[in-house]
């Protein structure tokens, strides 16, 4: 990895992490409502993955989508908004937490069915491959949607097609508040479930960024040779609750200390210092930035009027 | 003047399509090597190609979502479901995804796909194949839906619905498929939201729309013939846009209404019109508004028993004779 995507991977990393840390405070504060599910722990998939695509590429994820949004560049201020529901919010205050969209972007959204999302990255591969574009779609799916119907059918098509896609599974192990072990018929290593589509698949550390760029970097090369998708299971965890909304009684205090101590920033705060590519004061610095952007975002946000009401109607169709 | 049949007036608007926009496809499941399960894609794989006309595995889902993304995309899919009852594997994508995608993006996308698909019963098909699930369908904000019930109006709405930006049901009767009717030769459209009268008259006003218009003019015919009794029969042609004006318009003229689906009569989409017809013209109606619908049952196999859950011909006469005192 060159050092300028290096430094650059690691101020992401850190903007999605006090992003949504102020996004929780602000969820208490009741700034914030509805459903709002945080990134938090899992930002060495976002990083790793997003890093590696084109501006032609296109995104395509779940409802826990702060943290990709903000890895594809898409301003927190704007983010920010959505989550308040604000006129200078993504969709304008019409979409909200779990529906991010920045089509400029290539951004798809932020789709809040579980598995919603699959079909549509179908769509997308398949648009691309017909204009002989030569777009990957990164499709970003959570270990509940592979016991819904719509993967099973997403998968035998993208490989039946060849379409050009990147499944990145977050498999977090826990689908809201049940555990994979008793989800999955086929226990752990949900990436072999690939196998039976005939899609090539591989299984990475979500918790170590460089383990996953390296993998996407991969990948896509592999894609845009025209061989069809690629399943990739990232091992991650969050270590928020599922939304705003949990009590986390599911899981064992211990467990999620366990895994914060694999903390992904952390560590790759460690092997930066350790490779001599950014020494303490330059930490400092970035920290400071990220700080005051996030800041920025917030008060931007704050400061940005309600959508008016009689924007209700509008985009319900087209001219309407 | 071309003397068309359904099928063929509908095929007739997919091959315009095709050939007026390279990013027109079809899409489904038989539409290719089977020439379609209601053979109205017959013979289009050969003249199109693989590229254009698209044979999918069963997976509704999928092949929705596809539809969907492609035409965020610029593509212009044509989606088509072999059946309505088979839409509801693919509700998710519709309701969900279509119908929601330019709201939620504050119109940064939109989804101007066109789904095709075959509605109604009276064939026999049991339960699961005879249902009619357009009246849902058009409660839904973000979509539009289609309803034609002659060769004419199928293709003048048809090349409306290749010009929208949103997505389309174009639900197509099962029953309607072999029905003759004058097309003219010359080009023409014909808008949503604009319902037609099919038959003028001036005693009631019957409201319908897709397979069940034919019934309506039967009865109207039989009314005319035997009591002299002159109904004027409006068939809505689009669900979603409404067309209230002309029944309003008709309504006061007539003063009576009878509003006929085939469709379930309990949350059928008659009641939204009846609803509208008792506000907007309560002080012309001689008499409470009438819905004709199907039995609340399961469509049965038998034919006798299937014939008899349906509105029909005796069973609309019968209504306006007893309701309106012929």
């Amino acid at each position: 990895m060159e050092q300028s995507k290096t430094i650059q991977i690691y101020e992401n990393m850190l903007l999605m992490r006090r992003f949504e840390e102020e996004t929780g405070r602000l969820y208490m504060e009741g700034a914030i409502r509805g459903f709002c599910h945080l990134y938090i722990g899992e930002e060495a998939v976002a990083a790793g993955t997003i890093s590696c695509l084109s501006e032609k590429d296109y995104i395509i994820t779940h409802y826990r989508d702060h943290g990709h949004a903000l890895a594809r560049g898409i301003d927190p201020k704007n983010v920010m908004s959505e989550l308040m529901g604000k006129s200078d919010g993504t969709s304008a205050g019409k979409g909200g937490s779990m529906h991010i969209f920045d089509v400029s972007k290539r951004f798809m959204g932020g789709h809040a069915i579980v598995g919603g999302q699959l079909p549509i990255a179908c769509g997308l591969g398949f648009s691309s491959k017909y204009k002989e574009e030569d777009s990957v779609v990164l499709c970003f799916l959570g270990d509940g949607a592979v016991n819904e119907g719509e993967f099973h059918e997403s998968l035998n098509l993208a490989s039946l097609w060849k379409l050009p896609i990147l499944f990145c599974l977050e498999n977090n192990l826990y689908g809201m508040g049940t555990h994979v072990n008793k989800t999955r018929s086929s226990g752990e290593n949900i990436y072999k479930i690939a196998d039976s589509y005939n899609i090539p698949s591989l299984q990475v550390d979500g918790m170590d960024v460089i383990e996953v760029e390296k993998a996407t970097q991969e990948s896509i090369e592999k894609i845009k040779s025209g061989q069809g998708p690629i399943f990739m299971e990232a091992l991650c965890y969050r270590f928020r609750g599922h939304s705003m909304a949990d009590p986390s009684s599911y899981r064992k205090s211990q467990e999620v200390k366990n895994w914060q101590k694999n903390d992904p920033i952390i560590k790759f705060e460690r092997f930066l210092i350790n490779q001599n590519i950014i020494d303490q004061k330059q930490i400092l610095k970035i920290k400071e930035n990220v700080d005051s952007e996030v800041e920025k975002s917030i008060e931007f946000a704050q400061n940005s009027p309600d959508p008016k009401i009689e924007s209700l109607f509008e985009n319900v169709y087209k001219n309407e | 003047m071309n003397n068309l049949t359904l099928r063929e007036s509908i095929k007739k608007g997919l091959i315009e399509a095709l050939e007026s926009d390279p990013n027109v496809f079809l899409m489904g499941e038989d539409i290719g090597e089977y020439n379609g399960a209601y053979a109205v894609t017959s013979g289009l794989l050969k003249q199109f190609g693989p590229k254009r006309i698209i044979d999918t595995p069963i997976s509704e889902s999928v092949i929705l979502g596809t539809g969907i993304g492609s035409a965020a995309t610029g593509l212009r899919p044509i989606i088509e479901i072999m059946t309505i009852n088979f839409l509801l594997l693919a509700f998710d994508q519709l309701i969900n995804h279509a119908a929601k995608l330019r709201y939620m993006s504050n119109g940064q996308l939109e989804v101007p796909l066109v789904l095709r698909t075959v509605t109604g019963g009276g064939a026999q098909l049991g339960a699961t194949h005879s249902q009619s699930f357009e009246g849902w369908l058009a409660s839904v904000p973000g979509l539009k839906v289609v309803c034609p019930s002659t060769p004419k109006d199928a293709l003048g709405l048809f090349r409306t619905s290749m010009k929208q930006k949103d997505p389309v049901v174009f639900a197509e009767h099962a029953l309607l498929y072999g029905v003759r009717g004058d097309v003219p030769d010359k080009f023409y459209e014909i808008p949503f939201g604009k319902a037609d009268i099919k038959r003028p008259g001036n005693k009631v006003t019957i409201i319908s729309y897709s397979g069940m218009v034919r019934t309506c003019i039967q009865a109207s015919e039989f009314l005319s013939k035997n009591f002299n009794f002159e109904c004027e029969v409006i068939d809505l042609r689009t669900l979603r846009p409404l067309d209230f004006e002309t029944i309003i318009k008709s309504v006061k003229k007539t003063g009576r209404a009878v509003v006929v689906e085939e469709a379930w009569k309990t949350g059928g989409f008659g009641a939204n019109i009846s609803e509208t017809i008792q506000l907007e013209a309560f002080d012309y109606l001689d008499s409470p508004v009438i819905r004709i619908a199907s039995e609340d049952v399961p469509a049965p196999y038998n034919r006798k028993l299937e014939l008899d859950t349906m509105p029909s011909e005796q069973k609309i006469v019968t209504a306006i004779k007893q309701n309106f005192s012929i």
